[in-house]
């Protein structure tokens, strides 16, 4: 039976429909004689109301209202990899073809190309008995990407047919599966699942593996895990966007879903462009391979914004369940609460803080939750990691967004406006910044990297922090004055600051650094503060040391050494002991 | 249709209520007539079954209940244009006011704009010279950016968007083909003046697209004219490839504008009372600044707003930060110092500049010189915190170079003349005798090789 309704009243985003009480919660329904794209998001005594996706301007009370009657949802198919999408997966670059180069309203386009054959490799056969899930077929879907055409979650049975090997588009039905109940379910390379509902599996496992992303601020000091959630806040101007990117670019996932959510048009310009012609540091091909984008840029629709980070997640998800691991970025978390508020302001629903809604600190949390590292329903190993930007209003930590994310997040990256200011990038706070992920990561870093890790970062860390604290006595009475071993503790981290922290993102050896690197630089660098400790035992004072530029040597290592080229660790090393034992020879002919 | 109604429900702030509204549509432009004679112009922004709230641009002055008829007009705002409007001065409402006659129009256009297509954006790569080294040098201006000057009252803003607009210099295809369109909100009517006289001193007038919405106008019509201005620039840049400069001034009494709108329609306010869509609502001034890939044309926008109690946490600079590429932000110490124009470098920002600049857009020492400036400049003012405790005498050595090269960096770098242009080359070389007041040693972010071209080691004191 088809439910209809009339608007009754338009309000920016938000239009009351009257004349039926057969609307579901969040299905998708078409507003309009523009059929535009919208969702039910309440039920009430007199009126349904929905939120629309597009722009609203031209809607007429009176005008029909129709549900789909299904929840909104997304399609999962081949073909999403590579591909640009807006908030509610519309491809930008069909969009384009059909309305040019600004957006029209009321368009409807495919997420993926239906005619479009795909290479397919039969895996089961008639009278396999499958699940939901199950691995059933696959496809390349691009070069780096292997596409498993899975049974859908809720679909188990025996097969009753199956194709050959052959080319076959998304809507051709590839297996017929005869279920308990006796239906016969058709299987094609395509699934339609609903946003706001996660995806099932078969349990989570304890994270164990770190992303590896060659920044070592991260990597070495504040890990991520892969199935692990984290949070970047910074204010305006602090390399939110340009970290993400960083990531996106290289951090180890095999798939990225990169989320532009309510940021500027030129970024996504720029990650599209850019992602094209760089390619993957491990296969050597096109960025683009593995990465899909979702941009619902500042201008677009409000209410597609917040349905974005939904469409984002669920496509991981998808990957996640043939046994990827996903990365997704959220760029930027803030602007879907500022959507969320927005649309509950219009609705008139008694504020919490800010103005944000109640509900702000649950959403949040059902969001992150969807990341994780799992058992998949076909028996596999795939993880979710969600790295969430965060843009605090005045660049302020104790607004909401920031302070609830905190509390599901658990790696905090920190970015500070006065290391921006001062051009330290990435300007993450290695203060204020923390990863919960250190004690799970241990015996990964040990096992794979050196035992001797997890105890240089623990030494660095010190190091960090007892500068801090003689920076609050340097700041009342100068550094001339503090003795010879604290003077060595300023300029060691003044060493890890600008040979190890600070990472050019434009330097070609310097953008990515293996971690393998990342323990060397760290060795070195706790390597010279031990020999110039010895200097100092003999009291020689420091200025000697530091005029033989052994320091500025150490801090070079960064662009001097190639990521291929570890071996030239040794040099630096044989440098620093024969600066050494330079200044002693000195001094003993300057005792003499 | 034509059904004009009679009367009105409520009248409050600049919105009225019309009852009994049939067939209205979304956002569409209300004809309002009083008994006063004359038409004012209103749109639509809430619809309920049978009443329209409309928020009237020429303010609400002299409507009652009775004496008004409003008339629907079924369209929504529009921008009569064609290449005619070059020269010519317009209200906030897109109505020439220089007396030369109505405009010629070769086609109307909604004045919201459509979102750009991401897919379709070209990303802005080509800078453009302003001859003032802050900006080339720390800041790079790029053609398709929006570039803020985050200013206060009383700070030389005005003559800082004047001079450049005038030296502004590009580079590649129809480099010649360039206009300024110019949008005034709730600025006063000095000020409008001041930069018109600039234009005609400059002999670029007859380029320039003015429209002027003045501290005395409506509010309600301050929300309509940077639409106006831009749907203004985007048919210039994206019908007859012009390269377009945009200059939106000022920000801050448009928002306030929509923040007044915005409470007298009893909406839950956000922070400082604006409206929750702050954000939204900027965006869709600021995103229609870009290029496209399939013309040459571009539109770069130079916002200006003063920054209240010169507060850069205030939401709308913080917002506007969040959506504009950068910013460049003026600041009063160094204005009362006598340095012009009072670049504040530290928190001035191009987040282009990284694609547009070094070898092959302006010198391959570029992007390191910049580099190095930044943090050379921060640490002075570290120094300069430690000698305010401790006396300057106190000083290591190489604190007091840096104390030096502070003044010296203000003095020469920042500080130029109001009409002096100085090239890129210029800028950099000014650069380079800057930072040799310093130690080599200390120059660490800069390359090994560009340093040993342009400071050679045995330079060394």
């Amino acid at each position: 039976m088809e439910v209809k309704g009339t608007i009754f009243s338009i309000n920016g985003p938000v239009v009351k429909v009257v004349g039926s009480d057969g609307f579901k919660m969040y299905d998708q329904v078409f507003v309009g004689s523009e059929r535009l794209i919208g969702e039910v998001i309440g039920v009430g005594d007199k009126h349904t109301v929905v939120q629309v996706y597009e722009n609203t301007t031209g809607l007429k009370p009176g005008e029909e209202v129709v549900s789909t009657q299904r929840a909104m949802s997304v399609i999962l198919a081949p073909g999403i990899i590579g591909g640009i999408f807006d908030g509610i997966e519309r491809p930008l670059k069909v969009v384009e073809k059909q309305s040019g180069a600004f957006i029209e309203r009321g368009l409807t386009v495919d997420p993926v190309d239906t005619t479009k054959k795909w290479k397919v490799e039969i895996l089961a056969k008639v009278g396999d008995s499958v699940s939901g899930s199950m691995i059933i077929a696959q496809t390349p879907e691009t070069l780096q990407i292997m596409h498993k055409v899975m049974v859908p979650p809720d679909v188990s049975g025996v097969i009753e047919e199956i194709v050959p090997n052959g080319e076959y588009t998304i809507t051709d039905s590839i297996a017929k599966v005869k279920t308990a109940s006796g239906k016969t379910v058709d299987i094609k390379l395509m699934q339609v699942w609903p946003i706001r509902i996660p995806r099932p599996h078969n349990g989570r496992v304890n994270v164990r593996r770190p992303l590896m992303t060659g920044q070592r601020v991260i990597d070495t000091l504040f890990p991520l895990a892969k199935g692990g959630t984290a949070a970047i806040p910074g204010g305006f101007g602090t390399g939110k966007t340009m970290t993400q990117h960083q990531l996106a670019k290289w951090s180890d996932a095999d798939i990225i879903i990169y989320i532009g959510c309510g940021e500027r048009g030129n970024e996504m310009t720029q990650v599209l462009e850019e992602f094209t012609s760089l390619s993957d540091p491990k296969t050597g091909s096109s960025l683009m391979d593995r990465t899909a984008l979702i941009a619902n840029t500042s201008n677009m629709p409000v209410a597609a914004r917040e349905a974005s980070i939904y469409t984002g997640i669920t496509l991981a998800e998808y990957y996640r369940d043939m046994g990827y691991h996903v990365a997704i970025m959220a760029d930027s978390t803030s602007r879907w609460a500022e959507a969320l508020r927005e649309i509950s302001g219009r609705l008139e629903e008694m504020p919490a803080e800010e103005g944000f809604p109640a509900y702000l600190s649950s959403r949040l949390a059902a969001f992150y939750e969807r990341a994780g590292y799992v058992n998949t329903l076909c028996k596999k190993e795939g993880s979710i990691t969600v790295i969430g930007a965060v843009s605090p209003q005045g660049g302020d930590f104790s607004e909401p967004v920031t302070q609830n994310t905190k509390r599901f997040v658990r790696s905090f990256l920190a970015l500070d406006r006065l290391l921006a200011y001062s051009r330290h990038y990435p300007a993450i706070n290695w203060l204020s910044s923390y990863s919960e992920y250190v004690e799970e990561l241990t015996p990964w870093y040990e096992e794979n990297i050196n035992e001797k890790f997890m105890g240089h970062r623990t030494r660095l860390i010190a190091i960090l922090q007892e500068e801090a604290n003689l920076n609050e006595i340097v700041k009342l009475i100068g550094s001339d004055v503090l003795p010879d071993d604290q003077k060595l503790v300023l300029q060691t981290a003044r060493v890890i600051r600008e040979g190890f922290l600070q990472q050019n993102a434009y330097h070609p050896s310097d953008t990515y650094v293996p971690i393998s690197k990342q323990f060397l630089m760290m060795d070195i660098i706790l390597y010279l503060n031990e020999k110039a400790r010895e200097i100092l035992s003999r009291s020689i004072p420091i200025s000697q040391i530091i005029k033989t530029g052994i320091f500025e040597e150490i801090i070079s290592i960064k662009y001097k050494v190639d990521n291929e080229n570890l071996g030239k660790f040794d040099e630096y090393r044989a440098l620093i002991d024969k600066a050494c034992s330079d200044v002693i020879a000195n001094n003993e002919v300057i005792k003499r | 249709m034509n059904i004009e109604y009679l009367g009105l429900k409520s009248v409050s702030g600049s919105l009225i209520v019309i009852e009994g509204i049939k067939d209205a549509s979304f956002e569409e432009i209300v004809e309002i007539k009083t008994d006063e004679g004359g038409s004012r112009m209103g749109k639509i922004i809430e619809l309920g079954g049978d009443y329209a709230v409309v928020q009237v641009y020429e303010g609400t002055r002299g409507l009652s209940k009775t004496n008004t008829v409003t008339r629907l007009t079924g369209r929504p705002m529009e921008l009569g244009v064609s290449k005619e409007i070059l020269g010519r001065i317009f209200d906030g409402a897109g109505r020439p006011i220089d007396g030369l006659g109505k405009i010629f129009a070769e086609k109307y256009i909604d004045v919201n704009g459509k979102p750009m297509n991401p897919v379709s954006r070209e990303y802005p790569r080509n800078y453009i010279q302003t001859g003032i080294s802050s900006i080339d040098g720390l800041a790079t201006l790029i053609r398709g950016q929006k570039l803020p000057i985050f200013t206060g009252n009383g700070l030389p803003h005005d003559e800082l968007a004047v001079q450049i607009a005038t030296q502004a210099k590009i580079e590649g295809a129809n480099r010649d083909n360039f206009a300024i369109v110019f949008c005034a909100m709730g600025v006063s009517g000095d000020v409008a003046d001041y930069f018109r006289k600039k234009f005609q001193e400059n002999g670029v007038l007859e380029r320039v697209v003015m429209f002027l919405n003045l501290s005395s106008d409506p509010v309600g019509e301050r929300i309509i004219t940077p639409r106006c201005a831009l749907t203004a620039a985007e048919y210039l840049a994206f019908e007859h490839n012009m390269h377009i400069l945009v200059i939106l001034t000022d920000m801050t009494s448009y928002a306030e504008a929509l923040r007044e709108i915005s409470s007298s329609q009893n909406e839950i306010p956000s922070r400082k009372g604006f409206p929750g869509y702050l954000y939204s609502d900027f965006a869709s001034i600021y995103e229609r600044a870009g290029m496209l890939n399939t013309g040459s044309g571009s539109i770069t926008q130079i916002p200006i707003l003063t920054m209240p109690n010169d507060d850069i946490t205030h939401p709308i600079p913080d917002l506007t930060g969040y959506i504009t590429e950068g910013q460049v932000v003026l600041e009063r110490n160094l204005y009362q110092k006598g340095i012009y124009p009072p670049v504040s470098v530290l928190p001035s920002l191009s987040r282009l500049m990284k694609d547009g600049i070094g070898e092959g857009f302006t010198r391959e020492d570029h992007p390191d010189v910049a580099n190095q400036l930044f943090a050379a400049y921060s640490n002075v003012q570290e120094v300069r915190s430690l000698a305010s405790v401790i006396g300057e005498d106190e000083l290591a050595d190489t604190d007091k170079k840096y104390l030096e090269f502070g003044r010296a960096f203000e003095r020469e770098f920042i500080s130029q003349g109001r009409d002096e242009n100085r090239d890129i080359d210029q800028t950099i070389d000014l650069a380079w005798n800057l930072l040799k007041i310093l130690p080599r040693e200390e120059l660490s972010r800069i390359d090994s090789k560009i340093l040993d071209k342009y400071y050679p080691a045995e330079n060394t004191p």
